[in-house]
């Protein structure tokens, strides 16, 4: 992902930072600049998401692009946030420690980089909360 | 509008192609649908062409000219567009045909769709695929494609009475199809132990589960119905053309196991053609991944959700069965040259519904194809007959 492109998204990717539309006071992360349900008559915030949430559903990639090749196995879930939204991300786990239903916290960590010499992606994950 | 027939179909063999380049794919696929329609290339109006990455598998863009200019009709100045939707782009430029022809805007158009896949390695593959999904918040979060589709499998898998031993049915019964289907990629019967002992690819899907990579393209010619008879003596009419969008990303939909634009476009085949599932005598879907296959046939209501794997194990969806689905060997076994794939489904049923499938006929006077892209993010639907 190009430098721009990521350096975009810094807050969002790093703090969980989405949106809310406080028209109907819906949630959206990944963040949304218009709300699908009041399109043009929502209002479109910044919120700063807790960071619970539990997983919906999940699976363990032992074969990934290159880029995250050095990285596998790693546990990839559909995770729900408790405000509503969900999102994809990777679950800091065993894979034989993920489960549909188990509750996790959103942490900052290193997702991937651009090479050896070029830009870490910092971001997202979870980690199963005791 | 007019009604659309289907006049001629051509297809490469789909498989690993080392020594044929992308736009040689596309026009061996061009000369065998013209050929089989009897026609000369000046008589071709419109092409439409689906492509999902020339870009990235071959660093080529402006497919259409490419392809008109290889067709040997740039002399000719016939307007070309390629068409994406993914791994849908075949369906949609299919589509994009019959409403050139239905609308009076053209009368003979080819439809098209290629795809050269094996000019990189596996993981630059793997990567582009997972562009058909949402790039910035699933991709960059480490998301492959066989990922998502094992997300839905877990889903499903926790929700309803869906075995392990039954997805591998699917792949078990469309390599019994692809071994009697000459341009399949793979022509080999597995079982379901084959399935069961391959490599984990993203639990629990496993190699076998997975379509493969592969090189291939596929070309059909439509022209307005009344035009036909002037062409062939076997048209194949096209009774409904459907296409649904849903969110980009997996994580938006309502539910995780459910397509709800295969929901919502077959919906729509069904009520623009007036018919019902009965009616139906083959599905050529989208099985990109087994449980894929399961989700269409319950996503175009030939069975309630949850019911798919039983009906699989029963053989219900074999060639013999109630509803043959995927008779060509479908994505897993024919293979899954993405752009081309949604065209290879209609050269299936038309060559079914002519009765020229040998080995793998079915009986049949109307079909349906099932062409997804990316997730379930557009979804394109057709139903022909005879």
């Amino acid at each position: 992902m190009s430098v721009s492109r990521f350096w975009r998204k810094i807050p969002q990717r790093y703090n969980l930072v989405g949106t809310q539309c406080t028209t109907c006071g819906r949630y959206f992360f990944p963040p949304r600049s218009l709300c699908p349900d009041c399109r043009r008559s929502g209002n479109i915030v910044d919120h700063q998401f807790t960071g619970e949430g539990t997983v919906v559903t999940y699976t363990v990639i032992r074969s990934a692009s290159d880029q995250f090749d050095h990285t596998t196995p790693y546990v990839l879930a559909i995770v729900k946030l408790d405000e509503g939204p969900r999102l994809t991300t990777q679950v800091a786990c065993l894979p034989e420690e993920a489960k549909i239903g188990m509750r996790v916290k959103s942490v900052f960590r290193r997702v991937t980089a651009d090479g050896e010499s070029g830009t870490i992606h910092y971001g997202t994950k979870f980690v199963p909360v005791e | 509008m007019r009604d659309v027939a289907v006049i001629g179909i051509g297809c490469t063999e789909f498989g690993e192609h080392w020594s044929t380049s992308f736009r040689d794919l596309f026009v061996k696929a061009g000369a065998l649908a013209l050929e089989d329609a009897g026609l000369s290339g000046e008589k071709i109006d419109a092409l439409y062409v689906g492509n999902m990455s020339a870009g990235r598998f071959v660093e080529q863009e402006h497919i259409g000219a490419l392809i008109a200019d290889y067709a040997g009709l740039a002399s000719n100045n016939t307007p070309s567009t390629r068409v994406e939707a993914a791994c849908a782009s075949g369906g949609l430029a299919f589509r994009q045909a019959v409403i050139a022809v239905a609308s009076g805007m053209e009368d003979v158009v080819v439809a098209a769709g290629v795809e050269k896949m094996t000019d990189v390695g596996t993981g630059a593959s793997v990567d582009m695929l997972a562009s058909a999904a949402d790039r910035e918040w699933e991709g960059f979060a480490g998301a492959t494609f066989p990922g998502l589709y094992a997300m839905i499998a877990n889903d499903y898998m926790h929700r309803y009475p869906l075995t392990r031993e039954q997805l591998a049915e699917v792949a078990v019964k469309n390599h019994e199809n692809g071994a009697k289907n000459p341009i399949a990629q793979f022509r080999n019967r597995i079982t379901v132990d084959t399935v069961l002992n391959s490599s984990l690819v993203a639990d629990p899907l496993r190699l076998f589960d997975c379509s493969p990579i592969t090189d291939g393209a596929a070309a059909v010619v439509v022209v307005p119905l009344e035009r036909a008879r002037e062409f062939t003596d076997s048209p194949v009419r096209v009774l409904a053309s459907a296409q649904a969008s849903d969110t980009i990303a997996l994580h938006d939909r309502r539910d995780i196991s459910t397509l709800d634009a295969s929901v919502a476009a077959g919906k729509r085949a069904f009520a623009l053609s007036g018919l019902s599932q009965k009616d139906i005598d083959l599905v050529e879907v989208h099985d990109c991944f087994t449980i894929a296959e399961i989700c269409a046939i319950e996503d175009l209501g030939f069975c309630k959700k949850g019911e798919a794997g039983k009906l699989t194990a029963d053989g219900v969806t074999a060639l013999g069965g109630q509803i043959p689905v995927n008779t060509s060997g479908g994505l897993k076994a024919c293979g899954h040259p993405v752009g081309a794939t949604g065209i290879k489904q209609i050269c299936e049923v038309v060559t079914q519904l002519r009765g020229d499938a040998g080995a793998r006929q079915v009986d049949a006077e109307i079909g349906m194809t099932h062409n997804v892209g990316g997730t379930g993010a557009t979804v394109v639907v057709h139903i022909l007959g005879v």
